[in-house]
């Protein structure tokens, strides 16, 4: 980057510079960035000071589930309401958003803050996975179900985890592979389209007559 | 040669990593160009029809337009996807570590189709699964041959002279094996037995299908891993990741869960 051109000021390009660091950020967008902020309102940079020192002070991570929290424990796993038997391993915060998102699941949670990747050098001692099997020998867990992305970074962690876990006598699930709703047939791949046959299921007779069996 | 804009070529999949908000690089290797970097754009999303196609380890038949920097993905279709690789996961691991020794000891862009086959012919004997420790050992020894690495199994590397058939010492910086003169001065050699130097040797000289039928015992085939491994690591420069996961998954198949 030109932060020793003359034409930018050592503030600016200080600021360009950070902008730069974030991911998706390149050296054209962070310069925009820093100037917009420039010509913001003093009290809405103010504002956004603010936010980025306070998510830095005020989030820490659930000490059952790892997620995210302003309080520990989180508010999914203080919450009285949930199966507390069930629990769903996500790779990452954001994956339990879309989950909640679905309304289809009352369970608990935990994030292992990352994937396997031996490739890349990240092993089993880079997660959250001491964290989950002391939750599964202290607590009363009937079920885990393995959430993590169906890749091969994701099945890898699936696998490993199971045989972690099975020899505890906890079932052990993971979620369905097959088709994307929107999605096409004729652009399948084959493993995709396979699971899908696999773990095909009965069609159930739409009751068109309100109850008449 | 001009190229066109638009060409395409069989490859297998050996590394992906992410980039932007739903892109990845990827890393192929291909029959006709060696090894090359692609951009697969938006295949992190779900409804990508691309992303299954386009996973670690797949044989796939890529179309691929010229970029600027990069070329970019256009359409891909699995040849073979190995899925019995993919369920095992000391299988997998092992083709990880395949994937990644291809991807650290090959130059981009330098055609190199012996390499290809070899990578193609290891999978699949992975994939069949009996004699999976020879297939990684002829695996390292080949592909040290073709990047130009390869070890010296005749003569002493330190003198030059036949090495006798008594002792013998493994020496990964100097490029082979050494006599026992020569092994203090060689930097880190270490001994290799009579046997370890056979089947090294074997390997090197025959082909697969004569060295399929080979069975070591442990003591052996973990002699053999060692000094591989040791001289990998000395061309490469770096440790291997996905051998660190290999010896840990061997290390806890012999402990109990509770241990871990």
């Amino acid at each position: 980057m030109n932060e020793s051109s003359p034409a930018i000021a050592a503030p600016l390009a200080r600021l360009v510079e950070e902008f730069y660091k974030l991911p998706g950020i390149g050296p054209k967008s962070a310069q925009r960035l820093a100037y917009y902020l420039l010509r913001m309102p003093p009290a809405e940079a103010q504002a956004l000071a603010a936010a980025i020192i306070e998510v830095k002070e005020r989030v820490i991570f659930c000490s059952a589930c790892q997620n995210v929290t302003e309080e520990d424990p989180c508010r999914v796993c203080s919450d009285g309401s949930r199966d507390r038997t069930v629990i769903c391993v996500v790779e990452e915060p954001l994956d339990i958003l879309s989950i909640e998102r679905t309304r289809a699941y009352g369970g608990l949670y935990h994030v292992l803050h990352g994937t396997i990747s031996p490739m890349d050098g990240i092993g089993p001692e880079d997660l959250k996975i001491r964290e989950l099997l002391e939750r599964l020998r202290s607590d009363d867990i009937r079920e885990v179900i393995l959430a993590t992305n169906p890749n091969l970074e994701g099945e890898a962690t699936a696998m490993y985890l199971t045989r972690l876990i099975a020899p505890l006598g906890i079932k052990v699930t993971h979620l369905a592979r097959g088709l994307p709703v929107g999605g096409d047939l004729e652009y399948a791949d084959d493993v995709t389209l396979a699971r899908a046959l696999e773990g095909r299921q009965e069609v159930q007779q739409d009751n068109r007559d309100g109850a008449s069996a | 040669m001009a190229v066109p804009r638009l060409y395409k070529t069989e490859a297998v999949i050996i590394r992906q990593r992410k980039f932007g908000e739903a892109d990845r690089i990827l890393t192929l290797l291909t029959p006709a160009f060696g090894k090359i970097e692609a951009k697969a754009r938006g295949v992190r999303k779900t409804t990508s029809r691309m992303s299954g196609h386009l996973q670690p380890l797949n044989r796939c038949m890529i179309q691929l337009a010229r970029g600027r920097m990069t070329d970019v993905i256009a359409g891909c279709e699995t040849l073979e996807s190995f899925h019995r690789l993919r369920e095992d996961l000391d299988r997998l691991s092992e083709s990880l570590y395949v994937a990644e020794l291809v991807e650290r000891m090959l130059p981009e862009r330098v055609p190199n189709y012996p390499s290809y086959r070899l990578l193609l012919d290891t999978l699949r004997r992975l994939e069949q699964g009996d004699g999976r420790e020879i297939a990684l050992r002829y695996f390292e020894i080949r592909l040290l041959d073709q990047g130009g690495f390869r070890p010296e199994l005749e003569q002493c590397v330190g003198c030059g002279k036949q090495i006798e058939a008594e002792s013998h010492f493994f020496a990964p910086r100097a490029g082979g094996v050494t006599c026992p003169a020569c092994a203090p001065d060689s930097g880190g050699a270490r001994s290799l037995t009579l046997n370890g130097l056979k089947v090294l040797r074997q390997l090197q000289r025959e082909p697969y299908n004569k060295n399929a039928r080979l069975r070591l015992d442990a003591p052996l085939a973990q002699e053999l891993e060692r000094h591989l491994r040791s001289y990998v690591v000395c061309v490469l420069e770096r440790d291997v990741n996905s051998a660190a996961f290999i010896d840990r998954l061997r290390r806890e198949s012999q402990l109990t869960p509770a241990e871990v």
